[in-house]
């Protein structure tokens, strides 16, 4: 078995894994860190966005050993401490997330669209969301959620 | 109102730990030394099982069992609700084995379970699996179906499941014998699959040492669950059988139903003596997940010289797929025909409905389950007779509307709506709209080469589901009342057992307001429990916007029962009568003095119990309330959706939707805003984006995320949503309900937009999907009447 070594959250970890290992299968599986979520087999809906180097990927396409000597971010990681990231503050202000399923990859790829782009317009937005699918919101208070972090981040 | 109370626009409680990745979904839980299950699944819609041969799948590396239909000798799925034939003739209720036994009925049945150390195991020694097939014609297309042929079940002739009516049609048809005006209309609701986000998962296991069996799934009825698979399939016990539903990542409907994925995994966790897991794929979910709507329909309305209605009759062919799904059978008839009436005085309305088996994937509630369907026939025949008429869509509704002080009213069928206004949410909407601006902008986008529409829709549903005595009286073989439990602790913190379940609807955060507002409590002092068979006593679940309606009621009855003990408790320990002690704010008082007790000292008190007289007074302080309700309750409302066509490419764009709902009271107007949002969105959804296509061999060939267009956050607007509210009769709350109202409410105002936009072309109909490339043909057809006829 390959040796995969990363730096997740901040904690190095090391493990030891099947070559064909996903990157969100070693995140929910080996780490248990299982709030990034599979929702599809297609690499559409995005439930599973983390960030890999500082861009947001989806971590159902990429190999675990694809992140070797990276430094992955992923939802639980993003607060600090009990203090959470003005996203996550965001999204909770604005009602931006119902059922949480998608929520922890739409958050990564929010922040991801405000790390590029500090003021993005609503078109802008919704043509980032593009890769993350929610069945609940309608993505009105997805979208309010981050314009209202655009004036805080 | 305090800031934690009934009306407050509270942040969810349950917000923080989804926002943090510590929600607690079926698939995140992980059992010591569980097990790996894989469904292997018929590739054919419809064939005779000739060889199913499992040896080399058992010998394959990693393999723990593997099972098949002839393994699982348990009972058959059952269905839940019975309706009969307008003959008197029970509907056909074909056996449903969780694995196939012989034949299958769709592409997705069940054939095998392989259970091994890991998922990849199991996967690869599915492979393995030897199965010979007898392809069988597929049975697809409902007309088709009911010309017979082929037979999705022997014992099901014409494949029909049932051949039901309401009204009378010798009646209707007198009616219709006086009219000035028939408007007629040919409807198809297009198939959606529900697509919650959360895949389906279940994770069966059992304890030896006590004989229980558990099972984590992701239900939205944790209970029915329990009494579906362990009386029916497996013949478990209830008090042998717990069912956990946690944290569920969405439903609408889809999440209701018993599965046969539910069964295998709790009756062969004891067969391998450890834990087994089954997370569906999105794949599966597309395949196995109840699909919903998938209704034919011809109807026709009859009008005299002024518009008004004066009789309804409607022919509608029902879609059951290829088995009885839970509920199945009651979408089509009492959830459709009965709102038929929708927010009209029509005196005489007749509706057949036929239910059909066919070799797809069962079909049954999805958000709106039939009054989605009832609103969208009427809303486009009614917009067709006032086109037909020269009547205004606003002004052939007014004619029609029931009057505001006309409530109760008994509809002619079978409904008594308790009260509404839908004048009140027609004008409000007319105005978010701006309609009286809608003549300027069309102007706008004609000079621009753009085609301009404006559609209405005004609706009423049913929902709060449901009195047991009524739908007893219409077949449903379960009560559908609810249960809470408050439990009051020592030091006065309040957990609240309710049968009711949050998929995302925030429950934790809308009781908890319930406590607040009754009780004066501060939230971080309440805590809202769920979803788990071991805990509450008895749930019927969520579904039918039933939860405040219905749960929230059973909550204020047992919070009724807590303020009625403490009040003895009170007059004992200030040597007051009971009838003068006084609950306010949070504090008891006897009336007229400033003797008092704060809530969290009575609670003291019950847990301490020095010196109460026992003969009169229990120790502790925990109500339990079981509540039915008297009647359905009637959200309505008008939604008006503004379109801009481009008819060089037919794409249309939303360029406003605005919803003005009744729900009853608002709890959380800030939740009562997002579920109006993420019902418009599956309404639109549906309208312009979403429909399942199945080739002649019943190949779902929209199985996808890749394939089953799902509204994206570029494909919709941000949306205008208000309120105007008349309080549910029959209610101590006075709610209504708002899960499902924007999916029944939406899907009409887009497709009458369009229509209207493509009207001065000569265009009258669209279907939905309305996708660009069916507007643009339609565009195309109107330029060139001869070649389109």
């Amino acid at each position: 078995m390959p040796t995969v070594s990363m730096t997740v959250n901040g904690q190095a970890v090391t493990g030891d894994i099947e070559a064909r290992t996903l990157l969100v299968e070693y995140l929910r599986e080996n780490l248990r860190l299982t709030g990034t979520h599979v929702g599809c087999d297609t690499s559409q809906c995005g439930a599973c966005v983390v960030h890999v180097d500082g861009k947001s990927v989806k971590a159902c396409t990429m190999l675990a050993a694809q992140a070797e000597g990276s430094d992955v971010l992923t939802i639980e990681g993003l607060a600090d401490g009990d203090d959470l990231h003005p996203m996550q503050e965001a999204f909770r202000n604005n009602h931006g997330l119902q059922c949480g399923f998608c929520t922890p990859g739409m958050v990564m790829s929010a922040v991801d669209l405000l790390n590029h782009n500090k003021n993005p317009s609503e078109g802008e937005i919704r043509e980032w969301l593009e890769g993350n699918i929610c069945r609940c919101t309608g993505y009105h208070n997805i979208v309010k959620s981050i314009q209202e972090a655009a004036t805080k981040m | 109102m305090t800031d934690t109370g009934i009306g407050a626009s509270v942040k969810r409680v349950e917000d923080a730990r989804f926002l943090t990745g510590r929600g607690s979904y079926t698939d995140d839980l992980e059992q010591p030394n569980q097990t790996y299950a894989y469904i292997l699944r018929s590739p054919h819609a419809h064939a005779a099982i000739t060889k199913l041969d499992v040896s080399a799948a058992k010998a394959a590396p990693g393999v723990v069992a593997v099972f098949t239909g002839e393994d699982m000798q348990v009972g058959s799925i059952p269905c839940g609700w019975q309706v009969n034939s307008k003959d008197g003739e029970p509907m056909k209720e074909p056996e449903h084995p969780p694995l196939a036994k012989g034949k299958v009925r769709y592409v997705g049945d069940q054939i095998a379970v392989v259970i091994a150390e890991s998922l990849a195991e199991a996967k690869a020694a599915a492979e393995a699996i030897e199965v010979d097939y007898d392809i069988q014609p597929a049975v697809v297309d409902m007309n088709k179906a009911l010309a017979g042929g082929t037979l999705v079940h022997d014992d099901a002739p014409n494949n029909l499941c049932y051949d039901w009516e309401i009204g009378d049609a010798a009646e209707v048809d007198a009616a219709f014998a006086n009219a000035h005006h028939i408007s007629k209309i040919d409807i198809v609701n297009n198939r959606v699959v529900p697509n919650a986000m959360e895949p389906r998962a279940a994770v069966g296991a059992y304890d030896k040492a006590s004989g229980e069996y558990t099972l984590y799934t992701t239900s939205q009825n944790p209970h029915v669950i329990r009494l579906l698979m362990g009386a029916f399939v497996l013949q478990i016990p209830e008090h042998k059988l717990r069912v956990v539903a946690p944290d569920v990542g969405g439903g609408f409907g889809s999440k209701i139903y018993h599965y046969a994925e539910e069964a295998i995994v709790t009756w062969a966790a004891p067969k391998v003596g450890r834990p087994v897991k089954w997370t569906a794929e999105r794949t599966e979910s597309f395949l196995t997940d109840a699909h919903g709507r998938d209704h034919i329909t011809h109807a026709e309305l009859a009008l005299d010289e002024n518009g008004k209605f004066l009789g309804l009759k409607v022919d509608t062919i029902a879609n059951m797929g290829g088995y009885l799904s839970t509920f199945a059978p009651c979408v089509p008839t009492y959830l459709y025909a009965t709102l038929l009436a929708g927010v009209y005085t029509t005196p005489l309305i007749h509706a057949n409905v036929r239910a059909v088996f066919t070799n797809t994937t069962p079909v049954d509630a999805y958000r709106g389950a039939g009054r989605p369907e009832a609103a969208y026939l009427l809303e486009r025949l009614v917009d067709r007779a006032a086109r037909e008429m020269g009547i205004a869509q606003d002004e052939i509704r007014k004619r029609n509307f029931i009057p505001s002080d006309a409530f109760p009213y008994q509809t002619p069928v079978a409904l008594q709506y308790d009260s509404g206004d839908y004048m009140a949410t027609l004008e409000k909407a007319q105005g978010m709209a701006d309609v009286a601006g809608f003549p300027a902008r069309k102007a706008a986008s004609e000079a621009k080469g753009k085609l301009r529409g404006l559609g209405y829709s005004t609706y009423v549903e049913a929902c709060g589901i449901a009195p047991s005595a009524v739908v007893g009286s219409l077949g449903a073989r379960a009560g559908l009342f609810e249960s809470a439990n408050v439990r009051v602790n020592p030091t006065g913190s309040v957990t609240v057992f309710t049968g009711s379940h949050s998929h995302g609807q925030g429950h934790e955060t809308t009781f908890a307001q319930l406590v607040s507002d009754t009780l004066g409590l501060p939230l971080d002092q309440i805590e809202i429990s769920h979803g788990d068979t071991n805990k509450v006593a008895f749930g019927m679940g969520t579904y039918g916007s039933r939860s405040l309606a219905v749960g929230g009621e059973a909550l204020m009855k047992a919070m009724n029962k807590v303020i009625d003990k403490s009040k003895k408790i009170a007059a004992h320990v200030l040597e007051a009568a009971e009838a003068d002690i006084e609950f306010k704010d949070g504090k008891f008082t006897v009336s007229g003095t400033d003797k008092e007790m704060a809530f969290g000292e009575v609670a003291l008190t019950a847990y301490v119990p020095h010196n109460f007289p026992h003969e009169t007074l229990e120790p502790g302080l925990e109500e339990q309330a079981f509540y039915d309700p008297m009647n359905f309750t009637y959200p309505g409302g008008c939604h008006i959706v503004e379109v801009e066509i481009d008819p060089d490419t037919g794409v249309t764009t939303i360029e406003k939707v605005s919803a003005c709902d009744d729900v009853g009271r608002v709890i959380n107007p800030m939740i009562v805003a997002g579920q109006t949002h993420g019902g418009l969105a599956q309404g639109i959804g549906q309208a312009m984006l979403e429909g399942c296509v199945y080739d002649d061999d019943g190949q779902l060939i929209t199985g996808s995320y890749m394939d089953y267009t799902m509204p994206r956050a570029d494909d919709l607007p941000s949306f205008d949503t208000d309120t105007a509210v008349t309080l549910c009769a029959h209610n101590s709350l006075g709610v209504k309900g708002v899960g499902e109202t924007g999916a029944i409410g939406s899907p009409p105002a887009v497709i009458n937009a369009i229509v209207d936009a493509l009207s001065g072309l000569g265009v009258t109909d669209m279907t939905m999907p309305a996708t660009p490339e069916k507007v643009w043909q339609a565009i195309q057809d109107a330029k060139m009447p001869m070649a389109a006829e």
